[in-house]
């Protein structure tokens, strides 16, 4: 699992750390990381539905926000829980844009083992930075 | 943890950070909490609560009450009333689950009468008032109806037939925040939140049966207002807000308040999660009119949890909600900004009054409140954790000192990830079974993450309230079953 919930970072909260050797990975690393708060085994998740993901900001870990936001998105508004399978970054004339293809299925208590609800993405701590193993993020979830 | 070099002790349960504690601050902070609470207390605490006495227009203090923890931008039980002419609205200073909040129903039942059905109650319980991850309420409406219930709030769902007319004016606001403008809020916040109406939530919410033992019962006169008359009289507690709606709605005004905050208004950006706009700019009002509908859209969510329980204990004890004298005490908003009148430096004005993780607490005679509190002060309902108990408090005068706010519940010490290590589900509802209480929960995983010990010890934090004066002890409850979210 390329990322690690820590302990000592949000009292009320969840926060996560979660990394990649391309700024790619860090982001499906994220996208599996938030899912996994609400959902004990993202093994369960199938892959019934597709949805396409499309995000733009001028910076990086915004872009981040956005995308991960999206999931919170699905789950509320479309009971979706989803799995990213590819996902492409682009920077052109200096914004950012992600594009990602996620796949899942709707949320079934009888079949995925469910946690605690995300209210949202926070800005919290919230870090996006290319290191000499790739690229890491430190997110923090209210709960 | 230490409390901070530079505070100082203004009373046994008053700390105050001067404004040199920390460069740019316009006033000082003032921290509610005996000497136990406040060594408690995380370090972040000191510092977020300073952040918010930087920003512009606060008035007298910036202000901690004694369930203070660390939150994002404001700490969680954080109080700060601003100049609503020269001073800004911030969506931290309100949370991300808008009007989260708590209500209180009476019964005429006792305890010995509620136990042999107890299980059959929170079991019905549970399965009509949808919880957890997700989840679709039972009032069905469209995406345009909707619009309405989030102008209308708990208005509409009495005149939708969920619920009664009185419900009303025992609910902040009279259950309606007027001015909500559903044009200020985005198609991603009306699709999250349109099927939620009637759904608790998950993390800390939930809906406790609960007991008023005899000798809990603190100021009699004052319960007897409030309609605790019995001995060992049931009642029921819930804690919930306005769902994905409402955090969609704090969401997309963060990032609209971070892209004018320093570029258009030159505000230093502290913490992100303290994005803040002049209230009377643009960015301000619009967020104010879309945290009006979210802060409508958690008054009828639990308007229509309350006509809920009223049908689920109708149809076990085979009579009316009405027979059963289920009254609503009061529905108090814990998360929440608003514009009140208020005496500052002895010269009455309107301020906005952000009030997050705390909760306002009129004192007797308050013009706002309905003929029946008129005497006894504002009821604040105080949640704490599943096992420990919850209190009734009532308003005081001298909470004029805090623009009348008092605490909210009993505020975590421990995090999840730390708790699901330390406590087991399984055995802590055994261990709640032998003391009594009945659970049913939509995530056992969950469930080690709300243990009592993960929390402040609520005694503690409502004497603190007490002793410093903000609010005053009326009835302990002690839970006897519990749908936790």
């Amino acid at each position: 699992m390329p990322y690690q919930y820590l302990e000592d970072v949000a009292t009320a909260d969840i926060a996560f750390e979660a990394w990649g050797e391309t700024v790619e990975e860090m982001f499906k690393a994220t996208a599996d990381a938030t899912m996994n708060v609400m959902v004990e085994d993202l093994n369960a998740i199938d892959s019934k539905e597709q949805k396409i993901l499309s995000v733009e900001d001028d910076e990086i870990d915004l872009l981040l926000f956005q995308f991960l936001q999206e999931l919170i998105f699905y789950k509320d508004a479309q009971d979706l829980l989803l799995r990213i399978e590819d996902l492409h970054i682009k920077k052109e004339d200096g914004r950012f844009s992600c594009l990602a293809e996620a796949y899942g299925e709707k949320l079934d208590a009888g079949k995925h083992a469910l946690n605690v609800d995300i209210k949202a993405i926070t800005l919290h701590r919230f870090e996006v930075k290319e290191t000499l193993r790739g690229w890491e993020a430190t997110v923090v979830l209210d709960i | 943890m230490a409390i901070p070099k530079g505070i100082k002790k203004i009373s046994d349960t008053v700390w105050e950070l001067p404004r040199t504690y920390s460069q740019g601050m316009r006033v000082p902070a003032r921290v509610y909490a005996t000497e136990t609470l406040i060594r408690q207390m995380d370090d972040a605490v000191f510092e977020q609560v300073a952040n918010v006495a930087k920003l512009p227009g606060i008035l007298k203090y910036a202000y901690c009450m004694p369930d203070g923890h660390w939150g994002y931008g404001f700490p969680i039980g954080g109080v700060a009333a601003m100049d609503i002419e020269k001073g800004v609205i911030s969506p931290g200073g309100i949370g991300f689950d808008i009007n989260c909040g708590m209500r209180l129903v009476l019964t005429n039942l006792t305890h010995d009468e509620v136990r042999p059905y107890l299980k059959r109650l929170v079991d019905t319980i549970f399965k009509r008032v949808p919880s957890g991850v997700g989840g679709s309420g039972f009032v069905k409406v469209s995406r345009q109806e909707f619009r309405r219930v989030v102008e209308q709030g708990a208005r509409w769902c009495i005149k939708n037939g969920y619920g009664w007319q009185e419900d009303l004016e025992r609910t902040e606001e009279g259950g309606c925040m007027e001015g909500a403008d559903v044009s200020k809020v985005s198609e991603k916040a009306v699709d999250r939140g349109f099927k939620q109406i009637g759904t608790l939530g998950s993390g800390n919410h939930y809906l406790e049966i609960q007991v008023a033992k005899p000798e809990d019962v603190l100021d009699k006169e004052v319960a007897r207002s409030f309609g605790i008359t019995k001995p060992n009289q049931v009642v029921i507690m819930f804690h919930c807000g306005s769902r994905g709606f409402g955090h969609q709605v704090a969401t997309d005004y963060l990032r609209v308040f971070l892209k004018v905050m320093q570029s258009k208004y030159g505000i230093k950006i502290l913490d992100r999660e303290l994005a803040c706009a002049p209230f009377r700019s643009p960015e301000g009002r619009d967020y104010f009119a879309a945290m009006k509908c979210a802060v409508n859209m958690a008054f009828a969510n639990r308007q229509v949890i309350l006509h809920r329980i009223r049908e689920v204990f109708s149809e076990v004890f085979g009579r009316s909600a009405v027979d059963l004298g289920m009254h609503q005490v009061y529905d108090v908003a814990h998360n929440i900004a608003k514009v009140e009148k208020h005496a500052v430096n002895g010269k009455e004005q309107k301020v906005l009054v952000h009030r997050k993780g705390a909760t306002r607490a009129l004192a007797p005679g308050s013009q706002e409140l309905p003929d029946i509190y008129r005497e006894t002060g504002q009821p604040v309902i105080i949640g704490g954790s599943m096992e420990t108990g919850s209190y009734l408090l009532a308003g005081t005068p001298a909470s004029q000192e805090t623009f009348y706010s008092t605490a909210h519940g009993s505020g975590r010490t421990m995090s999840r990830r730390k708790a699901r290590k330390q406590f087991h589900s399984k055995t802590l509802l055994e261990q709640m079974k032998a003391r009594g209480i009945y659970v049913q929960s939509a995530s056992y995983s969950g469930l080690a993450e709300e243990a009592g010990l993960a929390y402040k010890d609520i005694d503690e934090v409502v004497a603190a309230t007490e002793l410093s004066g903000v609010s005053k002890r009326v009835v302990r409850f002690s839970p006897i079953g519990n749908v936790k979210g």
